[in-house]
């Protein structure tokens, strides 16, 4: 027991650091790097806490997409911020202290951390999500039953909301703002050769990966949104060894649009077959023909698949907004 | 056999040993050196040697084939990676027109290096 | 209220006040992002506890296991983390496109140009 808590110490203790920093710092480079350390912190007290298919996302998702989306902005925008006046800084901290005061007083009224008979524990959805399930749905990892068949409504919300955020994204940043064409000079090129060759021999096994991650995510952790996010990554790996141009070439816009609503049509295709086969919205029992089970397991593959394809797009879309606008004013000078 | 286990144990511990105390070297040369590229090299023991040592260390505890497996993927993987990202942020260094200090080590003054 | 069964709360809450902290004092729209974003972490890692048995283990069925961490706290937080990193997009994206309206990322010196135009009229 004592040896995990020194763990937990230790964690909380560069999660309190890296909080306080980010806060102090002015320099936005290195906030944008301690926020990667803070999600990849945050992740490892994640798997402390047993929550393993959220640690994944928020490592992937966290310490990877948000990195590069800072920097893709702090790139675009000035990297030094201009120190906070007291006239501000005082009252915010007034009400944080106050605010954080009465939470540490409610909190009394938590139940105590890890208890078995706490509420959470003791409400009749535990049973069915972790015994029933087995029966009704027969996934191991209850957290993909869970999301994508018990909770499938909020999880179709969710994908919804990142192909609007993409869209939106998309219709701020999309348009090519004139930019300085600066190609690479052939000395530059020469000194890449390393990150190339490791670029071009990690690539293939990246997404390889994301694909295991999809498709295993009902025997282990992973899922549609981890895959999404690693599937991502990898071709922003390219991007950023290779140049922009060229992961444009490999993976244009006109291929990412339709794949972003084809998720998210996916997604509610399955309800509406379902409708039409006579059931409620999403219920999967139907889609097989005399196999709930396996009308379950169908289900949660589609969905999970619709869901992995709208992440994936939506990324690299986010990703291409911000590398593709161009450089800004006053870019790191100020 | 047990000699073979405890053989096993006393270099798995060795290992682990090793690389933290490693990773707290790489920590005490980021916080102490003076010049960049002696951080970043400081920075890359942390990442190579390190990490690689502890997952040695934790692969030769490791009891099912499973786990061991994937903590030799890990490995793979961290070999090829940490020294590339070390690299890579030398020649961004590099690149954007900072010179390594060279020379004899000489009394530190404020204003030479970042 | 002993140390040991609440500390995780304690922190969780603390670190929440450090992001809500920066997010309202410190007027560089990007930092704002990124004080949102502790403050998105620490509130998931407050639910996260909530769900966690001492004992218990990751929720992925096994026969070897008997209890396991309840299920629904990292059904609704997997959610949040993609719902939130979907927000710090749209929100860096505005960043920027104030960045290249105003010359500035700074809220007051927007607000102060705003200001200016609108009192010039």
């Amino acid at each position: 027991m004592s040896g995990w808590m020194l763990i937990d110490v230790a964690l909380f203790a560069i999660l309190l650091c890296s909080g306080i920093a980010i806060a102090k710092i002015r320099q936005l480079f290195a906030v944008a790097m301690l926020s990667g350390i803070f999600s990849l912190t945050s992740a490892c007290i994640f798997v402390m806490q047993d929550a393993v298919d959220v640690a994944f996302t928020e490592a992937a998702v966290g310490a990877g997409m948000t990195t590069v989306l800072l920097l893709g902005a702090l790139a675009l925008t000035r990297t030094r911020e201009k120190l906070t006046p007291t006239a501000r800084s005082v009252p915010a901290l007034l009400v944080a202290l106050t605010t954080g005061a009465l939470l540490v007083h409610a909190s009394g009224d938590l139940p105590a951390f890890g208890i078995e008979d706490s509420p959470v524990q003791t409400h009749p959805v535990t049973e069915r999500y972790l015994v029933s399930s087995v029966e009704e749905i027969g996934v191991p990892n209850v957290v993909t039953s869970v999301l994508a068949s018990y909770r499938g409504y909020d999880t179709f919300g969710e994908v919804v909301v990142i192909f609007t955020a993409a869209v939106a994204v998309l219709m701020l940043l999309g348009q090519r703002a004139p930019r300085e064409v600066r190609e690479r000079a052939a000395p530059m090129r020469d000194r890449q050769r390393v990150l190339r060759v490791i670029a071009k021999l990690l690539i293939p096994f990246i997404l390889l990966f994301g694909l295991y991650v999809q498709f295993h995510g009902d025997y282990g952790p992973g899922g549609g949104f981890q895959a999404g996010v690693i599937f991502a990554a990898g071709v922003v790996l390219y991007a950023l060894v290779f140049g922009l141009d060229a992961a444009r070439a490999a993976v244009p816009m006109r291929a990412l649009r339709p794949l972003l609503a084809a998720g998210v049509l996916l997604y509610g295709g399955v309800g509406v077959a379902t409708l039409l086969l006579g059931g409620a919205f999403l219920d999967y029992d139907l889609l097989a023909a005399e196999d709930p089970v396996a009308g379950q397991h169908l289900g949660i593959l589609l969905v999970e698949l619709g869901v992995g394809i709208t992440v994936t797009s939506a990324m690299i879309m986010l990703f291409y907004g911000f590398a593709g606008r161009g450089i800004g004013r006053g870019v790191g000078r100020s | 056999m047990s000699l073979l286990q405890s053989i096993l144990q006393i270099t798995a511990d060795l290992a682990l040993g090793a690389g933290v105390l490693l990773v707290l070297t790489g920590a005490a040369g980021l916080h102490r050196l003076s010049e960049f590229f002696m951080r970043t090299h400081a920075a890359s023991i942390t990442d190579s040697a390190g990490a690689g040592l502890v997952i040695l260390g934790l692969l030769l505890r490791s009891e099912e084939f499973a786990t061991a497996l994937r903590l030799l993927l890990i490995l793979l993987f961290l070999l090829f990676t940490s020294p590339t990202a070390s690299h890579a942020l030398a020649q961004a260094a590099l690149g954007d027109g900072l010179k390594p200090r060279t020379g004899k080590p000489h009394a530190r003054d404020g204003a030479q290096t970042p | 209220m002993s140390l040991l069964s609440y500390y995780n709360y304690w922190i969780a809450i603390v670190l929440m006040m450090v992001g809500l902290y920066v997010v309202m004092s410190h007027a560089n729209l990007v930092k704002k992002m990124i004080g949102l974003n502790v403050f998105q972490v620490a509130v998931f890692m407050l639910f996260i506890s909530l769900g966690k048995v001492r004992g218990g283990t990751a929720p992925i069925l096994d026969p070897a296991f008997t209890t396991y961490s309840h299920p629904l706290p990292h059904v609704l937080i997997l959610t949040a983390i993609v719902v939130g990193v979907a927000t710090t997009a749209l929100g860096l994206a505005l960043a920027v496109r104030i960045h290249e309206a105003y010359g500035t990322t700074e809220e007051q010196d927007a607000l102060k140009r705003d200001d200016a135009e609108s009192g010039a009229r």
